[in-house]
Parts: C-alpha cells; sequence; structure tokens
C-alpha cells in the first residue's frame, strides 16, 4: 500500500520540482491572457490585435532594456545604471546629430560604442575589484545621468530630416495591423538574446555563473570575462533603447527614462527571472514587459484611474511574484 | 551639531608630522574631505564660514548646510544601521514622499490647520505609516528571506505612487505655523530641524552604542548563522533596524515638506536613497555589513551636502552633482575594497601597505576638479 503510495507521489514531486522555475512564467502567461480578457470584456475597441501591438510599439525600447537586464540578473548581478544609460544615449543622439551636423549612420554606431563601452567598464571594476554590482551601477547611474545633464540641461529636439522619416516609418502587417520599426529590431534583439543565452556555450556560462560563481570559476570556465561581456551587454541593450526611444520621442532629454531600471528589473522578475541568478527566460522577459504594457493600456482605456495606478500595481505584481519566487526558490534549496 | 567643529580640530593638524594615530582613526579621512571641501569654499567666497545673528536667529552658509542637509542626516541614520545588518533600504525615498504626502493631506483638510493638535496628529499619521512600511520591508527580509534590495525595491516601485495617490497627483500647499517649525521653524537660534536631527542622531548613539543593541547588529551583519549559534534573534532585530529606517525616513520627509510648506509625491525625497547610501558608504560603514559608524556617516551627509552648497555656489548647473557624486562612489568603492588595495601595494611595494595615500587621492582629486 505504501509503495503504491510511494510510486504515485515521487511523479508527483519530480513534476513540481521540474516545473517550479517555469511556474511563475506560467503565472505570468496566465495573467497576461485574463488582462487581456477582462479588457476586451469591459472596454470597447480593446479587442483587437492592434492594441497588442500598440503595447510593443509603447514599449519597444522597454523590452530591449529588459533584455539587456536579463543576462545581468541571471549572472546574479544587478544594474541599475541602464535608465541613465538610456537618456544618456537620446541625449548623445540627439546632440551629435541635431548640434552638430553628424549624419544619423555615424552617430548610432558611437552611441551604441559608448553604451557598450560604460557596460564593459562597469563589469570590469566590479570583477577586478570585487564590489558588489549595486554600487558600481549606482555610480554609473550617477555618472550617466549627470553626463546628459553637462551635455544640456534643456531637451534637445530632432528636425533631422532622415531620423524623422524613420520614425514615421510603419511596418505594415496583413490585416491592416502595423508596427513600428522599432518592434522589428526589438523582436530582433529578443531572438538573438533567446540563442546566445539557450544555445551558446556563454550563454550556459551565464546561468553557471548566476547558479554558483564559485562552483563556475572551478570548472573553468571563464568568470571574469563573462561577467564584464555580460555588463557589456547590457549597456548595448540600454544604448540600443535609448536610440529606439529617441526615435519614439524625437528628442534627447536628460529626463528621459527616469526609472526605466525598475521597470526593467521588474519585467525580468515578472518574466520568471530569479532575482538570485541561475534561472529565468529571456522569452518570460517579452512577456514580462507586455503585462507592464498592457497594465498601462488597461488604465488609459479605464480613463478615470490616473496613471500613477500604474506604478501601484506595478508594486503589487513585483511583490506577489517575488514572493512566487521565494516560495519555489525554497523548493529548489530544499530538494 | 558638533561634527563641523570635529572637523575642524581634527582635520587641520593633517599635514603635522607624526600624526599616524591620528590619520588612522576611522572618522579622520571623512573629516579631511569635509575641512577640505569647506576650506574650498573659504577660498571662492571669503566669508563663506561666517555666521551671524539676525532677528534672534543665526544666519550662514554653515548654517545652511546644518538645515539642508538635516532630511539627508536622518535618512543616512536609519540606512546606517540596515547597512550594519548586511542589508540595503531602497524605499526610503518613497517614505519621505509618503510622509511629506500624509501629513500635508491631513493639514490641509484639518478645520484648523494651524493648531497644536492637527499637527501632532498628521505627524502621528506619517510616522505610524511609515512604521507600517518598515514592518513589511523586515518581514519581507527577516521572515520571508527575501534578498533586502529586491524587498524594499517593491516600495520604491510602488511607493511613489501611493504618495501620487494620497495628493491626488497635485502638489498641496498647507499653511500651518506649527508645522513649519519642523522643517523651517528656529528654537534657541538654530534651526528646529538641525536640533531635531542632532537629538535623534543622538539617541541612536546612546541606544546603540552604551547597550548591547549596537554589537548585535554588528554581529547579525557580520556573520548571520553564528550570531544565529550564539541565540542572537537576529529576525526580531532586522525588523526594529527596518522600521527605524522608515521612521527616520519619515521625518526626514516631514521636514522637507514643512521646509516648502508642500508635499510634492513625485519629487520629494527623489534620490535620497541614494545620497544616504553614498553617506554611509563616505562614512566608513561597509556596504558588506557588520560594522557602523553613526559619526562617519552624520559626517559623510555633511560632506554631500557641502557639495551640493559649493556647486551651487559655483554657479555650475546643480544638475551636474550627479557626475561629482558618481566619482565620489567610485573613489571611496576602490579605497574600500581590498582587491584594489592588493593592487596598490603590490605596485609599489617598496613603500610597504600605505592606507593614507589612496583616500588622499579623493581629497586630491576633488579639489582638482572643482575650480
Amino acid at each position: 500500500m505504501s509503495t503504491a503510495l510511494n510510486s504515485l507521489a515521487k511523479p508527483l514531486h519530480r513534476f513540481s520540482v521540474r516545473h517550479a522555475t517555469r511556474l511563475p512564467l506560467m503565472v505570468t502567461a496566465t495573467l497576461l491572457v485574463v488582462m487581456f480578457t477582462v479588457g476586451s470584456l469591459n472596454y470597447e475597441g480593446f479587442f483587437s490585435a492592434q492594441v497588442l501591438l500598440n503595447v510593443l510599439i509603447d514599449n519597444g525600447f522597454l523590452l530591449v532594456v529588459a533584455i539587456g537586464m536579463t543576462f545581468v540578473i541571471l549572472t546574479g548581478g544587478i544594474d541599475l545604471s541602464v535608465g541613465s544609460m538610456v537618456a544618456l544615449s537620446t541625449m548623445l543622439t540627439a546632440w551629435l546629430v541635431e548640434q552638430n551636423g553628424l549624419p544619423l549612420a555615424l552617430a548610432v554606431p558611437m552611441v551604441l560604442l559608448v553604451g557598450a563601452g560604460g557596460g564593459a567598464l562597469m563589469g570590469w571594476v566590479i570583477h577586478a575589484f570585487e564590489i558588489q554590482p549595486f554600487i558600481v551601477t549606482l555610480a554609473g547611474m550617477f555618472l550617466a545621468r549627470g553626463l546628459c545633464y553637462m551635455i544640456s540641461t534643456e531637451s534637445i529636439s530632432i528636425t533631422d530630416p532622415t531620423t524623422t522619416r524613420i520614425a514615421q516609418t510603419r511596418v505594415l502587417l496583413p490585416g491592416g495591423l502595423f508596427v513600428s520599426p522599432a518592434v522589428v529590431i526589438a523582436l530582433v534583439v529578443l531572438a538573438l538574446a533567446f540563442v546566445v543565452l539557450h544555445h551558446t556555450r556563454f550563454g550556459r556560462t551565464v546561468y553557471a555563473l548566476g547558479g554558483n560563481e564559485s562552483s563556475a570559476r572551478l570548472m573553468g570556465l571563464p568568470v571574469g570575462r563573462t561577467k564584464i561581456v555580460v555588463y557589456a551587454v547590457s549597456g548595448l541593450c540600454s544604448a540600443l533603447g535609448g536610440l529606439l526611444l529617441t526615435f519614439y520621442m524625437l528628442s534627447g532629454y536628460a529626463l528621459h527614462a527616469v526609472g526605466m531600471e525598475l521597470d526593467a528589473i521588474a519585467a525580468a522578475v515578472i518574466g520568471g527571472t530569479l532575482l538570485t541568478g541561475g534561472s529565468g527566460f529571456v522569452l518570460g522577459t517579452a512577456l514580462g514587459v507586455t503585462v507592464l504594457g498592457l497594465i498601462q493600456t488597461v488604465i488609459s482605456f479605464q480613463g478615470t484611474l490616473s496613471s500613477w495606478w500604474t506604478r501601484i500595481v506595478i508594486g503589487g505584481l513585483l511583490f506577489v511574484f517575488v514572493l512566487l519566487q521565494r516560495l519555489f526558490g525554497g523548493a529548489r534549496h530544499a530538494e | 551639531m558638533t561634527p563641523p567643529d570635529d572637523t575642524g580640530a581634527a582635520g587641520r593638524p593633517a599635514p603635522a608630522p607624526g600624526a599616524r594615530r591620528l590619520t588612522g582613526h576611522p572618522l579622520f579621512w571623512p573629516a579631511a574631505v569635509l575641512a577640505a571641501l569647506l576650506l574650498g569654499n573659504v577660498a571662492l567666497t571669503h566669508d563663506f564660514l561666517a555666521v551671524r545673528v539676525q532677528n534672534g536667529h543665526l544666519y550662514g552658509s554653515l548654517i545652511d548646510i546644518l538645515q539642508f542637509g538635516a532630511p539627508l542626516i536622518l535618512v543616512s541614520l536609519g540606512m546606517t544601521l540596515v547597512i550594519a545588518t548586511r542589508g540595503i533600504d531602497l524605499s526610503v525615498g518613497s517614505t519621505v514622499a509618503i510622509a511629506g504626502a500624509l501629513a500635508c493631506e491631513h493639514i490641509a483638510t484639518a478645520q484648523d490647520p494651524g493648531s497644536l493638535s492637527t499637527v501632532v496628529t498628521a505627524i502621528a499619521t506619517a510616522l505610524g505609516v511609515a512604521a507600517a512600511i518598515g514592518l513589511l520591508n523586515g518581514f519581507l527580509v527577516a521572515r520571508l528571506g527575501v534578498q533586502p534590495i529586491v524587498a524594499t525595491l517593491v516600495l520604491m516601485v510602488a511607493g511613489r505612487g501611493v504618495a501620487q495617490l494620497i495628493t491626488d497627483g497635485q502638489i498641496i500647499s498647507v499653511s500651518s505655523g506649527a508645522y513649519k517649525m519642523i522643517g523651517g521653524g528656529y528654537w534657541l537660534t538654530l534651526p528646529f530641524a538641525v536640533l531635531l536631527a542632532a537629538a535623534l542622531v543622538a539617541v541612536t548613539s546612546l541606544v546603540t552604542r552604551r547597550t548591547a543593541l549596537g554589537m548585535l547588529i554588528e554581529s547579525v551583519g557580520g556573520n548571520p548563522v553564528a550570531s544565529r549559534l550564539v541565540g542572537i534573534r537576529a529576525a526580531g532585530l532586522l525588523v526594529t533596524v527596518y522600521v527605524v529606517s522608515a521612521v527616520c525616513a519619515a521625518v526626514a520627509g516631514l521636514m522637507i515638506s514643512s521646509n516648502v510648506s508642500s508635499a510634492d509625491g513625485n519629487n520629494a525625497g527623489l534620490w535620497i536613497e541614494l545620497d544616504a547610501i553614498l553617506a554611509v558608504v563616505i562614512g566608513g560603514t561597509a556596504l558588506t555589513g557588520g560594522r557602523f559608524s553613526l559619526g562617519g556617516t552624520v559626517l559623510g551627509a555633511l560632506i554631500i551636502q557641502t557639495l551640493s552648497t559649493t556647486i551651487y555656489t559655483l554657479g555650475v548647473p546643480p544638475e551636474t552633482t550627479l557626475v561629482f557624486k558618481a566619482l565620489v562612489v567610485i573613489v571611496v568603492c576602490l579605497v574600500q575594497s581590498s582587491a584594489f588595495r592588493a593592487r596598490l601595494s603590490r605596485s609599489r611595494r617598496p613603500s610597504g601597505p600605505d592606507p593614507a595615500p589612496a583616500p588622499g587621492d579623493v581629497a586630491a582629486r576633488r579639489q582638482e576638479v572643482h575650480p
């Protein structure tokens, strides 16, 4: 009798363990479906594919930034500098193109280089001097935001014809739907990140590093190099996110993207990435960004709710998912 | 408030030979940096250190630094205790905003905004809600074992939304003489905010240094497992520390909103958590926990405030303060990093291990940057 019970309990237990890390992701997916259904039932004009695409159009830059953040969180680190880095790239682009008359084709690689270089520098300091990522990227956050103000304390609007033409481009989809080029770029970055994380040696090292750094070192994995590259990826993603935001806003401003690091972290967490590192999915991050975007959409459709409800709801969701992580993180450790 | 006077006493004899014991004092480098900053300001504006009496109040740049620095000192005070337990409290900025919003909302809707009872209820409400915020943070960290940075991130994100909700997205102005006292009033010729901050610093240092509490906090931060094995109830201590931090932030929030007679849910206390962390780190408390220095934190907060004042005096756009703060964070962290010091001493082996030159660079580099 007891053996029968045992034979039943074991696969059940195995099921829960195997799916423990995926459970938050399933919760997020369910949440997304519920939000969309409730929105469609309550608001006229909500039930359309274009509403979902608009979420992507309005949050493409956040998706790119959150993908970079996912890399960093997977290694067990955190990057607080991303919001400032986004602002700095909008500012740099506007300054180079608008005030120095540089062609866009030259400005874009420069901005990307600044982002990747800044990220790599922070990664190097974190690795070489064993300082907590949190404090190093905090300094990076101050520095990038301060540099924005050094360029200009005013908003620089962009009138460059090439830039405005790209900004107004619509990528038409069948059925009269459309997205912006930024969405296409964001999805390409997502696909690249997926391939890198799940199908390359570098991706495996990232997960190993977050799982247990000393084990990774003992296994002979290139811990230092991976860390530096991961922060460089995050810097590159924030610079690219900043470029996409520049096209979206058509201006550079030091106050763009204040608090975006929190949105990016929230998106990763809601998407099922464990904040202690070592476990998570970059596709989940995309789901997380969609959830955040959909919250904004629902609130704007509701009309009577003010925008600050967005922050409260995001905070509440973050709370729930942190508790979920704790629950399943604990189960994982018990195992 | 004594720290600036300490500064003068400890900072100036620095070049004197044979002062090795003095330079070894943990408060020496923060004090020296503060003294250097103040002296730099004297070079810029000659009557910088002058304090005069006007209408029975003390006036002068030094008094201004103390008055505007008081909220930061308070927030950093709570942050020091949290960091000593190996934690971090990112929610203080939001708590500042919530406390100010609650108090101003209560006063603005009250029958008689000027009466003492209204103001006392407003303050009690703000402090009570702050204590609840601290309890929530403490519960997440101590009972559920969530990383402090994540646990407090939740309220950092949501808190500003809550503050906006309380003020309905508006800036609430209040006209209450009794409330104005907290942040803008004077008592015994000194700004009341300074006295309040000094009193809270004094009480905290008495409680942590004259009783075993400080040692217990350090023990939990230094080695949580060992402290549990010797029977220290870490959970209760952790919760207390987060409550203290939130209450300190709330008092700071009251000061800020009282000083400008209004509550701004969006901007009150924006980035103060980062300034507070910076103040704690400059003061010599390591982010890895296990040891803390309240005196160092007060000096650190004053350094940040003086730096901001200097930037204003220089006529540089005040927003560029962020660049200087970033440089300070980097330098201070490098100095604290043992890996960095190991590299440094390896590259200059003949002179032997000498911790002095590196922090000296902080002052030197900053003095170079200023003019």
